[in-house]
Formats: C-alpha cells, structure tokens, sequence
C-alpha cells in the first residue's frame, strides 16, 4: 500500500539523512523503524508526509504518488497518513477535544474549523475515540493539563479521528516511562489491528519493538541495513545496526517481558 | 597569558598587558567624550539663571500649592478624552500590529526578501519616532483634536507592538505546528490551531502593557494640541495658572498609577 | 475491566450532542455583562470624538504630500539647524546616558530587596516610582521653566527618566539571580562591597549593559521631543518645519532620527551578542 523507490533526502548543510531507500508496506502491517541517532529515521516518516521534502525518489500511498503532488493535493493526501509525535505535540493550550477535532481540519472548511461547528458526526467519533482511549471524562480540559501517557492518548485519537489508511509514528514513548510507553505501544497496535491500519513505528527501544510488532527495519547512516520478523534480531544483526555492545541483555530483557506478560 | 613572569615569581593577573591598555584607553575615549559633550551643555546653558533656579523652584511651588481643587470640575471630559485616545490608539494598532507581526516573523513570512524587511521598516519607523512628533505632523494634516491623538498613539503603537509579537511568533513551538500540519489542513487552519493558540497569551499582555504605555503619553499629546488633559495643562501653563497646573499633574499621576495597576493586575491573571 | 460498564454508559449521553467549545469566562451573566459594557464604551468612545470631515477629507492631500516628501528629503534648505539640532540632541542623549547609568547602579542595588537593608530599598524604591511617574515632557516642562531654556534642562530629564528605567531592571534582575552563586561568595568572608563585585556583577552585567544601550536608544528618540518645549535638541527644528509646511525638512529629519535609531539597534545587538 505504501511503496518508497529510491527515496533520498539531502539536508541543505549537505548532510545526507536518507540514501536511496526502497520499502514497501502492504495494507494492516505494522512496521518498527529503528536505528541509532541520525539514521535518518524521523527524516524518512517525514519524508512520507512531506514535512520534510525529499530530495529524490517516490513515494507512493496507493495509487497516488505523494512526492508528485502539488498543495492541495498534498493537504487531501496527509488526511490519510495520521501522525504521531514524540513530544505529543499537542496544541497546548486548547482542549483536549479541540485537539482530537483538529484531526478533522483537513475535511472542514477554515470556517467552520475557526467557529468550532464541527459535523455531529466528527463530534460523536471523538468523543467515541476518548471513551476507547479511557480520557473521556477529560474532554474539555485543556491539553497542558494532562500527564505525558494522558497526552499520547490525545495524540492517537487526533491521528486515528483523520480515518487514516497509514499511521506514521515517531518515537512515540521516547518521552515516557516504562510502564506507559508500553501501554501506549499496546494501544497504536491493537487500535491498528482494529482498523486494519498500516503503521511504520520509528522507535529506539529494540525490546518494545521487538515485543509488539509484525516486522523490523533497521536503518544505519541513511541505508536499511535489516528487515524482518522480530525474533530474527539477532546481537549479530544490532552490531550492524548500531555498532559493537553486549547485545544479549537487550534480547534477554525481551524475553522476561514476555513472561511477565504471560503471568 | 594572564600570568606574569616577573623577578622569578609568578604574578597572576586577570587580563594581560594589551588587554588592560586597551581597556584604559577604552575608558579614557569614554571620560573625553563626555567631558566635551558635558563642556558643549554648559557652553549652551546661562549660568545666572542656574544660580537663580533654587529661588525660582521655590517660587513655583509657592504659587503651585494648594492646587486648585475646584477645577476639577473641567477636567472630566478631558480625562475622558485622555481614556478613549489611549484605548482606542491602542485597539487601532493592534489590528495593524498582527498582520504586520505575521510578515515579519522569520516563521510565518511569505518571503523573506522582499515582504519581511518591508515589514520590519514599518516597525522600526513607526517605532523610533515619538507619539508627540506624529501627533504634530498629523495636526499639521488633519488638523487639531482627539482624532490626531488617536492616530498618533495608534501609529506609534504598530511598531512596539509587532516587534514583541513577530518576536513571540519566533519563539513558539513549531512542533505543535508541525502536528496540524501533518492533518492536512490548509495554511489558514495551521495559522488558526497552530500559531494562535500558542500566542494568544503574550498579545493580551503586549495589548495590556502597550494600553499602559499609551495612557501615559496621551496624557501629554494635549501640548501640541491633540487632544486630552494635554490641553488643559498647556493652557494653564500659558496663562501661568500654577494652581491649576499642579492639579493636572496630580491628576496625571494618579491616572499613570491607576492604569499601571490595571496592566499589572490583567498581566498577572493572563500569565 | 469493571470501570467498562459504566463510561459506555457515559459515552451514550454524549453521542448526538453538540459539542462547543467551553467559554472563556464560564458564568454567562459575566460574560455578557463584559461583552455589552465594552460595546456600549467603543460606541460611546466613537460618539464623543469630534470629527470635521470636511477638515479631514482636506488633510488627506496634505498627508499624501507629507508621503511624497519622504521620497524627495531636503537635507539641504536647512542644513546649519538641522545639524547644530542634531548635534544637541546627541549631546544630550551621551551626556544623560553617562550621568544616568552612572547614578542608577547604587539606586538599582539599594532597590533590590535581596540585598539592601528595608529603610535604603523603600528609598530607592521611592526614587525610582517618581522618576516613572512622570513623564520625560512633563518634567522638561518643569525644568525649562527653572532653569531656563537650553539642553540643560533636557540633559537633567534624561538622566531622571533614566534613572527610573534602569533602577528598576536592575532591581529586578539583582531580585532573581542565582542565590547560591552570591551566598558562595559570602561564605569566603567577603566584605559587602567584595560580595557585590564577585557574586553580584558577574550576573547582572551583562543586562545591565544590553539595557543600557537600550535606554540610549530610548533617550536618543525622547530628545527629539524635548525641543518641543524649549529643552533643546532636534525637536524644536522639527516643530518649525511643521509650522511652515516644510514637509520635505520634516522628512529629512525623520529619516536622519530613524536611520540613527536603526544604527543604535544594530550596534546594541552586536554588543549584546559580545557580552553575553
């Protein structure tokens, strides 16, 4: 469903983020990017949406070429690719419905976005995605009042409300706790498996990936240097990605999560 | 460098020699230059009426006090007047200050050569030339009044006013931008959901402390005739009605306090 | 799973309702008293300014002309006033600058609360109200009518407005600097002046300096004004340029004032990068 030929990013201090990747991610996979700092990880899911122009190559979502298309057509395309952020990126200082709504701004008018007359349909979709995400009750409390885990929660019910084909996620639990970035890591995947959803997952915990997705990419200096079934990570595998360490610990740690999960 | 090899012992020392001659010769340039502006002062100054001040001083305040208290009565539509060309002014410039803000921030310009620096001219010379010098020319054009007050105030607040905006424009968070964007909404929506939250707080306070700054200098634009308890005072000081002047000023004083009361207080709820 | 049951039941009171935004002031009476009061005073604000259109609509083509002169500025007609009102006006700005700066240091110390005794802050505290209380023109006026005209008078209301700006920066930023730095000084037994010089300046100076070049900027612009009232400077050209119609004097003066404030804003940011 998403296919990238060729893709190249070159940075105007002439640094190269991406060189020449290909991937292609059929329809429900949910996919984990990882790599160390700098491998071009959030320039690539950028890359996809085109906050970030790419230099070269093709991105294709279906059958619409993403990095041939003009604004508009560039604003219709991104209401299928819902975003996820690291530092939640929420609007601060608005509610938290506001912030779920605001998912839907590229189907209404700028009018009726600015006067908040949102559809009844929008309306009931959010308060049903808050009521699936448990926040509710939070609704009309402002976003800079809610804890980290509350505001990925926001954050994923703005993403899913744009009825999105593709989820691009970016270092969703970087700014969490353990304990959470696992909850929320079960969340976008179960919530992709409800919907039918193709995810790319950009994250740098190798044992949360390797514990909740379907397949692993790893990038390395801009160039892909792995992909595969999780369990196929091997410490041979996480040298090449990023650099010589003592890569049983981290395998290992994978391991005890699954049987604490299993208790 | 800053340690000194003398007589077999290590003297430390903060700056080395250049350094500490330059820093000398720095101060001697500053001390020359003062004294030849402060030489140019006294030249321009008759001293007998210097001498003479102490005895003058006491002469004014003699006559100064007490103020004329009834007078108050005239004073109320000017201070009405006062109110209405600072509030106004104000509101005036706001509307102006925020477009020009938006094409002035390096974030949010639609082009950076050509409409950018046409933006920061408007604010920086709306900005360098006092409301007083604006009230003259404007009474020059259309004549004296409460209107020149208002524009001259609303024409001297663009610039003050969109400089801390574009520079509160800089400073937000573009990741919260970014997020709206990557919805797919258009340039409006991201200007509407993005910026504008993020803003809202420092322009109630930028409209609240200009509001301030704007109800003190319409207190003194009635001197070149546009406008306000101005007027009163320069009449009064025409006719050399001490009393009377001495009761403006308090007037003045109280409005100064009050309206930097208000600001402080509005500040403080917003923040 | 047992709080499942009854947020669904919360969830089916709210599907199919309309959804607004909450108000920004939540008790409606307040919010509409609020909303009427301010469009009853712009309406009443509107009324009660007298506008002669007639006068306006003629001033227009004046104004237009005042436009056109800025294009074509005559440096020329009235060069000796232009430069000898110039030279004044900066005379003034360095010489109050100095003077000011000079005697807002011990003020902006005694200011602030952190380090000086209650009975010197209530003074300079006091000190630094007046000065911002009155306005630059107001105590011109003053001035000029004890002294008597001349820069003199101008010189004295720069440095007292400067006096009241920059004391009370620097007691605000004396107020909120890093107390650990200044109580590690003081525990060396540092005398109080050895105190203000290790543990206070280091902190403070480099905004004192970036505030210093902005009040120059400041008294640069407000002696164009003095002239005005007979306080020397610039300002008195100007006004008679404005009496006589000489719109293309009046414009060359305005861009000789904005070029030289545009100048001190460059050089201020270039000594504020240095400094700090």
């Amino acid at each position: 469903m998403l296919r990238l030929e060729n893709l190249v990013k070159t940075y105007k201090t002439g640094d190269q983020a991406l060189k020449s990747v290909d991937l292609e991610v059929p329809q429900g996979q949910v996919l984990a990017l990882i790599g160390p700092s700098g491998a071009g990880k959030s320039t690539l899911i950028r890359c996809i949406n085109r906050l970030v122009e790419p230099t070269g190559g093709k991105v294709w979502l279906g059958d619409t070429e993403l990095s041939a298309l003009g604004q508009g057509a560039l604003r219709r395309a991104r209401r299928r690719m819902g975003m996820i952020f690291q530092e939640y990126a929420l609007v601060e200082r608005l509610t938290v419905m506001e912030n779920v709504l605001s998912g839907r701004l590229g189907y209404v008018g700028f009018w009726r976005s600015f006067t908040r007359r949102y559809p009844q349909k929008d309306v009931d979709e959010a308060f049903r995605l808050l009521d699936r995400v448990g926040l509710l009750h939070m609704a009309d409390k402002r976003a800079d009042e809610l804890s980290g885990g509350q505001r990925q929660r926001v954050g994923i019910c703005r993403a899913l409300i744009q009825q999105p084909d593709l989820l691009l996620v970016d270092e969703p639990t970087a700014s969490l706790d353990p304990k959470t970035s696992r909850q929320i890591m079960r969340l976008i995947c179960e919530l992709c498996a409800e919907r039918g959803l193709a995810a790319i997952i950009n994250i740098h915990d190798v044992a949360l990936a390797q514990r909740f997705v379907q397949r692993v990419i790893g990038l390395r200096l801009g160039a892909i240097e792995f992909d595969g079934k999780p369990d196929a990570l091997s410490p041979d595998v996480l040298t090449a990605i990023y650099g010589e360490e003592d890569w049983e610990a981290t395998i290992q740690k994978a391991d005890d999560d699954e049987e604490v999960a299993a208790q | 460098m800053p340690v000194i090899e003398s007589n077999g012992g290590q003297i430390w020392r903060r700056r080395d020699r250049t350094q500490t001659l330059l820093r000398w010769g720095m101060w001697l340039i500053g001390t020359a230059v003062f004294l030849y502006c402060w030489k140019q002062i006294s030249d321009a100054t008759t001293w007998f009426f210097v001498w003479d001040a102490p005895r003058i001083a006491n002469d004014i305040w003699t006559r100064a006090t007490p103020p004329k208290w009834e007078y108050i009565t005239q004073l109320g539509r000017p201070i009405w007047d006062t109110l209405n060309i600072a509030t106004l002014g104000t509101m005036i410039s706001l509307c102006i200050a925020v477009p020009v803000a938006f094409l002035a921030a390096r974030n949010t310009t639609p082009s950076r050569f050509i409409i950018r620096p046409l933006a920061l001219l408007i604010i920086v010379s709306t900005r360098s030339i006092n409301s007083l010098i604006w009230a003259l020319l404007l009474i020059a054009i259309i004549g004296p009044g409460v209107l020149a007050g208002v524009v001259a105030i609303a024409i001297r607040s663009i610039g003050f006013c969109a400089k801390l905006l574009y520079e509160a424009i800089e400073e937000i968070d573009e990741s919260q931008v970014e997020a709206v964007t990557a919805t797919g909404a258009s340039r409006w929506q991201v200007m509407a959901y993005g910026i504008v939250p993020q803003i809202l707080p420092a322009f109630a306070g930028i409209a609240v402390f200009r509001w301030d700054i704007n109800i003190r200098e319409s207190t003194v634009l009635g001197l070149v005739g546009a406008g306000g308890i101005g007027l009163q005072l320069q009449s009064s000081l025409n006719v050399l009605a001490w009393p009377q002047v001495s009761l403006i000023l308090l007037v003045i004083l109280l409005a100064v306090v009050i309206s930097e009361w208000v600001s402080a207080k509005v500040r403080g709820a917003i923040i | 799973m047992s709080a499942a049951h009854p947020a669904h039941r919360e969830l089916d009171d709210m599907l199919g309702r309309r959804w607004r935004k909450p108000h920004l002031i939540a008790r409606p009476w307040l919010r509409w008293t609020l909303g009427i009061g301010l469009a009853v005073y712009l309406v009443a604000a509107f009324l009660t300014i007298p506008v002669d259109w007639h006068r306006v609509y003629e001033g227009l083509d004046r104004g237009w002309q005042f436009v056109l002169a800025f294009t074509t500025p005559d440096f020329v007609t009235r060069f000796a006033d232009i430069r000898e009102g110039m030279i004044e006006s900066i005379i003034m700005t360095v010489a109050a600058s100095v003077v000011g700066i000079a005697i807002s240091i011990p003020i902006g110390l005694g200011a602030a609360r952190n380090i000086a005794p209650l009975p010197v802050y209530m003074i300079c505290r006091g000190i630094v109200a007046v000065s911002r209380a009155l306005q630059e023109i107001i105590v011109a006026i003053l001035l000029v009518a004890i002294f008597g005209f001349g820069p003199l008078a101008g010189f004295f209301t720069l440095s007292f407005a400067t006096i009241g700006f920059l004391s009370k920066l620097l007691a605000e930023d004396i107020e909120s600097m890093d107390r650990v730095q200044a109580e590690a000084i003081r525990a060396s037994g540092a005398s109080w002046m050895q105190w203000i010089n290790y543990g206070v300046q280091p902190q403070v100076m480099p905004r004192l300096i970036g505030l210093s070049m902005y009040r120059l900027d400041i008294n640069f612009r407000e002696s164009a004004i003095l002239g005005l009232v007979g306080a020397g400077g610039i300002g008195a050209t100007l006004n008679t340029a404005f009496d006589r119609y000489e719109y293309d004097t009046a414009a060359a003066i305005l861009i000789i004032i904005i070029v030289i404030v545009m100048g001190l804003e460059y050089l201020s940011g270039l000594i504020r990068g240095r400094v700090q």
